[in-house]
């Protein structure tokens, strides 16, 4: 709790004067990255809604005016995240994380509307709905920080009370969303808690442990038949996508089919037939990156991978230059989280991970996606800003 | 920073970097190394082909007068695909039709399922994938209503389309002759190459009986494609290539319209009158033939129905009321179909067969009440006595023993009952080079063969039913005993008999033979050919009801000929012979009551009367005839099942068809000088005919 001190002893001139120097200290690769990927990501939501909604005589640029207001306010949440001294995050933290349960159970309750399958949404009116789960991943990445980040004396990870108590903080939110139930965002929340548990110096066992029950959970979820039917059916559709195209192995066939008909060049922005089709469902939020693999083919849609990596390296570099084992642990969780969205999210566009509901960060239209994105992003730049000086 | 964390975050590293790459292989390995093979997936994905039906071609007669022509209609059609996808599996949008249409959800959902083992029509016996015409009689308001709303009525479409129709000029509707057009199932679309109908084309027709089976691919034409552009709706978006059906030739058959109307309604007169006089007179045939080309004129079955009913699709019920066994299975030709026992009609072949053998053509022969066949005595119609008379006599006022002793003779000297290992058979073999036993090799689909018993035949059968025949032998018949003991005494006996030697050819199966009777089975057309054979010179022809096959502007596309036939292996003295005995028939013989008055100076008739005896009902009357006499252009044949004798329902049927030809009695003639067109006629696309 030094930190709070710490900020309080300067006085307003000196702060503005901090605060000019931090904008300095800003990645901004990182930030030009996750502009990039916005720009890009907007364009292809243009590109999958366009045609729809002037056929449904709606306005063509519909998503495109939401997902811009969602950029904008996501921009802001992000900056205001990075000028808050992220420790001081760590007093709010609790708050944080007992807001997300709170959405997450009112989403199972008649608040909440279902959205292909899962029930993850709750309707605000005006055509705003929010994703709590979302918003669950930042609280997660925090509330593990700080319980894994805890100053430890001469301990190179963290003690048994901790590990236990982080996995049983983790294990609320996490059920609360399989109950959903979001596959997808439970699996992203495994990833979270392994990375960080593995950052944070946790015993080899511990890791071991968990990766073993996770496989030993996975078996009796299937064996038990816990899945809904068509959870599994599109669980399994990958393997095989001609099995039922019609059904469950639809979306994963025409977008294996969109993507590798725009070949090495693509067929030019705004002229994928495939999506003005609009063969591919859901291809403005978790597809969208068919729409860039028809139009822009592999030249664009590599470069999107590559620009997601890049805000990968640049979050593993901040984490490496934390001031403190909180500040890398959130920039691990951060990482993680992105790291296992991304490559589940265009992997199971090409067919080789199942098919779950998981946006493709800073591309896929969304306003809970992009807010907690942006957020994420402010975490990392919060982090950078108050790095050690030397490494 | 202690070093198992920086160790650990280098992992996260090369992870994080391991996935990526994973991530760029797979979209190098789809886009850029399969992506040719996504390109052509994806251009089928987003095309879908149309087939565009060709306008079927017309059936005409000889001519031009449309006997099958096309009417447009707005047909209302529902896509079995579109109404899975939809949620209430297309509930709501039936439920709507039903109203606008004027019936019910029920007869509509019965309409379109399938049709498969158990399941009752109505049902759609055509490709799952097509959509299924539901009414095809809906007024036009009615159709552009469901049209405009498509919204309301998704996976319904409302098409205009030629559907077949049945003008019936001069009273002809040779229902049988003609056929009629089912949905193509599946299988045979499969069969089809090229043609792989997707969505819209609308219902394929295929023709399932009659000329439009046989001549199906002539009268089907091209279909047509267009290549459009669909969404993944299937909503059409735009075209991408057309290709214009080729509509189908027509077909110009032999068949003339008077004639056929003039058989039809000869057909239907004379069951009338035979009912009158208490036969049964459940089924006829009535065949019109060009004795020197084989050329059908008119072919004629009854009962008969109105081929219309098969557009729109059948109920059951429906199916029940006008195809079903009560209505006398009107689907079912009688004339190339039924199977009757010729009676004396047949002595055309023995005759030949007997003066074959070596009996004098102008010996005379007893003719008595009786003769006895080995230990049975086989008796005249009616049991009269002519005394002795020449073979042209016997023909004249048909008596039977004169050729049940040919026929025993002829057995005997096969053997008798412990046959000769090569026996000769005369009278088996002549029928057979008549024409009888084999089908004929008509136009026409599912032909039946008829019957000539033979050695073989008899063991074949015997094999079959010696099992139930010994049971009757051992057991006798204890059921029929109780209320008639002479019966089931009768029977047997006749099973002992049947049990012990039934595999043999005996005595009686010869003498029955000879006379038409017994086991022997012709069809009305194998005897029309037969009689053309007699009238020709002895040229077993093969018989023809198209001519040639037109396209719309009337060129020729090609004409239709038949194989050159076999010759009767029998001298055209005999054969001149038995012409003159026929031609005493119609004036002095069995059929002289029934052309009393009939102007023979204008056209001579021959023929010959049949009665034959169908055990456990009445008998199978027939005439079968030609003219004119001296220089034979028409053979005509009447048969009616369960009629009486051939003098009173057969033969005044067959004047009837010969008055309406030559115009007779005050008649218009049909055909003028007594001779068929010549030549085909010219031929207009609407069917009309032309000069």
């Amino acid at each position: 709790m030094n930190g709070i001190g710490a900020v309080d002893g300067y006085g307003e001139h000196a702060r503005w004067r901090r605060r000019a120097a931090g904008l300095r200290r800003l990645d901004w690769t990182l930030v030009l990255a996750v502009v990039a990927l916005s720009v890009i990501g907007t364009l292809l939501v243009r590109s999958a809604t366009f045609q729809l909604l002037t056929d449904q005589g709606r306005d063509p640029e519909g998503f495109v005016k939401k997902n811009v207001l969602n950029l904008v306010i996501g921009f802001c949440l992000g900056g205001l995240v990075t000028v808050l001294d992220y420790r001081l995050l760590r007093a709010y933290v609790p708050i944080l994380y007992g807001a997300a349960c709170v959405g997450l159970i009112a989403v199972l309750t008649p608040l909440g509307s279902t959205v292909n399958g899962s029930h993850s949404w709750i309707v605000i009116g005006g055509g705003f709905q929010v994703q709590p789960s979302e918003f669950a991943k930042v609280g997660l990445v925090v509330l593990l920080a700080m319980i894994l980040g805890e100053p430890r004396d001469g301990e190179v990870g963290p003690g048994r009370r901790d590990v236990l108590l982080a996995l049983a903080l983790a294990g609320v939110p996490a059920a609360l969303i399989m109950l959903q139930p979001d596959l997808g965002t439970t699996l992203v929340f495994v990833a979270v808690v392994l990375g960080m548990l593995a950052v944070s110096g946790a015993r080899k066992r511990w890791l071991a442990g968990l990766a073993g029950g996770g496989v030993l959970a996975a078996v009796l979820v299937f064996s038990l038949g816990l899945l809904k039917p068509y959870q599994l059916a599109r669980f399994t559709a990958f393997l095989d996508p001609s099995a039922d195209p019609r059904g469950a192995g639809y979306n994963t066939q025409q977008a294996r089919i969109a993507i590798g008909s725009g070949g090495g060049f693509g067929k030019g922005l705004f002229h994928g037939e495939q999506t003005a089709g609009h063969f591919v469902p859901e291809q403005q939020t978790d597809f969208i990156f068919t729409v860039s693999g028809e139009e822009l083919g592999f030249l664009g849609s590599a470069a999107i991978i590559l620009l997601l990596g890049l805000i990968m390296w640049r979050g593993l570099r901040i984490a490496t230059q934390a001031a403190d084992l909180f500040g890398t642990l959130v920039a691990t969780g951060v990482v993680c989280w992105l790291a296992f969205q991304t490559f589940e999210n265009v992997g199971m566009t090409l067919g080789i991970m199942p098919v779950t509901g998981l946006p493709l960060p800073f591309v896929s239209y969304g306003g809970s996606a992009t807010f907690a994105g942006m957020i994420a992003v402010g975490l990392l730049q919060a982090v950078h800003v108050r790095r050690r000086p030397f490494d | 920073m202690n070093s198992r964390t920086h160790f650990r975050l280098v992992v996260l590293y090369v992870l994080v970097g391991a996935l990526l790459l994973v991530l760029l292989g797979r979209l190098w390995t789809m886009q850029v190394l399969d992506g040719d093979h996504y390109r052509r997936v994806a251009a089928d994905n987003r095309t879908r082909d149309i087939v565009v039906p060709a306008v079927r071609g017309l059936i005409l007669d000889d001519q031009g007068r449309p006997l099958v022509r096309n009417r447009t209609a707005l047909v209302v059609s529902v896509d079995r695909t579109s109404m899975a996808r939809q949620k209430d599996r297309g509930a709501a949008v039936l439920t709507r039709l039903a109203a606008t249409l004027g019936t019910t959800r029920d007869a509509l959902e019965k309409k379109i399922r399938l049709c498969g083992p158990g399941v009752q029509r109505p049902c759609w016996p055509g490709s799952p994938y097509q959509p299924i015409p539901v009414d095809d009689r809906v007024d036009p308001k009615r159709a552009l209503q469901i049209m405009e709303r498509q919204e309301d009525f998704p996976g319904v479409t409302a098409q205009v389309q030629a559907v077949r129709e049945y003008p019936e000029p001069a009273g002809a509707s040779a229902g049988q002759a003609l056929g009629y057009l089912q949905p193509i199932t599946q299988e045979e679309l499969d069969r089809r190459k090229g043609l792989k109908v997707t969505g819209y084309s609308g219902a394929d027709l295929i023709g399932r009986d009659g000329l439009e089976a046989i001549y199906d691919t002539d009268l089907r034409g091209e279909p047509g494609f267009r290549k459009v552009l669909v969404d993944s709706q299937g909503r059409v978006t735009g075209t991408a290539q057309e290709q214009a059906p080729a509509p189908g030739g027509s077909l110009v058959t032999s068949l003339d319209a008077g004639v056929q109307g003039a058989a039809e309604k000869a057909l239907h007169d004379t069951i009338g009158s035979a009912r009158k006089q208490g036969h049964k007179a459940d089924a006829g045939a009535a065949v019109v033939m060009d004795v020197q080309t084989g050329r059908v004129v008119a072919l004629a079955s009854y009962p008969t129905y109105d081929p219309s009913i098969w557009t729109g699709g059948i109920s059951q019920d429906e199916y029940e009321a006008l195809l079903g066994k009560k209505k006398g299975q009107p689907l079912i030709s009688r004339a190339t179909q039924g199977q009757f026992a010729p009676g004396s009609t047949f002595k055309v072949s023995s005759v030949s067969a007997a003066v074959g053998d070596g009996y004098d053509l102008k010996g005379t022969y007893p003719c008595p009440g009786s003769y006895n066949v080995g230990s049975r005595a086989f008796t005249n119609f009616e049991g009269e006595s002519h005394g002795d008379m020449s073979l042209h006599t016997a023909l004249v006022v048909s008596c039977d023993t004169i050729f049940y002793k040919f026929a025993y003779e002829e057995w005997l000297r096969d053997g008798g009952t412990k046959p000769k290992k090569n026996p000769r058979d005369p009278m088996v073999e002549m029928a057979r080079k008549w024409g009888f036993g084999t089908r004929t090799g008509v136009d026409l689909p599912s032909e039946t063969a008829g019957r000539i018993p033979d050695r073989t035949w008899k063991r074949d059968y015997w094999n079959a039913t010696k099992k139930s025949d010994c049971k009757g032998a051992k057991d006798g018949y204890p059921e029929i005993a109780k209320t008639d003991p002479t019966r089931a005494a009768y029977l047997k006996a006749v099973a002992a008999e049947n049990c012990a030697e039934g595999y043999m050819w005996r005595a009686g199966d010869a003498a029955n033979l000879s006379v038409g009777q017994g086991d022997v089975l012709v069809t009305p057309l194998q005897l029309t050919r037969a009689y053309a054979a007699l009238a020709n010179g002895g040229r077993l022809v093969v018989p023809r009801l198209g001519q040639a096959v037109v396209r719309p502007d009337g060129s020729l596309v090609r004409r239709i000929t038949a194989p050159a036939g076999p010759k009767l292996p029998v001298d055209p003295k005999v054969l001149a012979y038995i012409r003159g005995g026929l031609t005493g028939v119609t004036k002095s013989g069995t059929a002289a009551g029934a052309f009393n008055g009939f102007d023979f100076k204008k056209v001579d008739v021959a023929g010959k009367t049949g009665t034959a005896e169908v055990y456990g009902k009445d008998d199978t009357s027939w005439f079968a005839s030609f003219a004119p006499a001296k220089k034979p252009k028409y053979a005509v044949v009447v048969m009616v099942s369960q009629g009486g004798t051939g003098a009173t329902s057969a033969a005044p049927a067959v004047r009837q068809i010969y008055e309406a030809m030559y115009g007779l009695g005050g008649k218009k003639a049909l055909l003028k000088n007594g001779a068929l067109p010549t030549g085909l006629p010219r031929v207009s696309y609407d069917g009309k005919a032309g000069k």
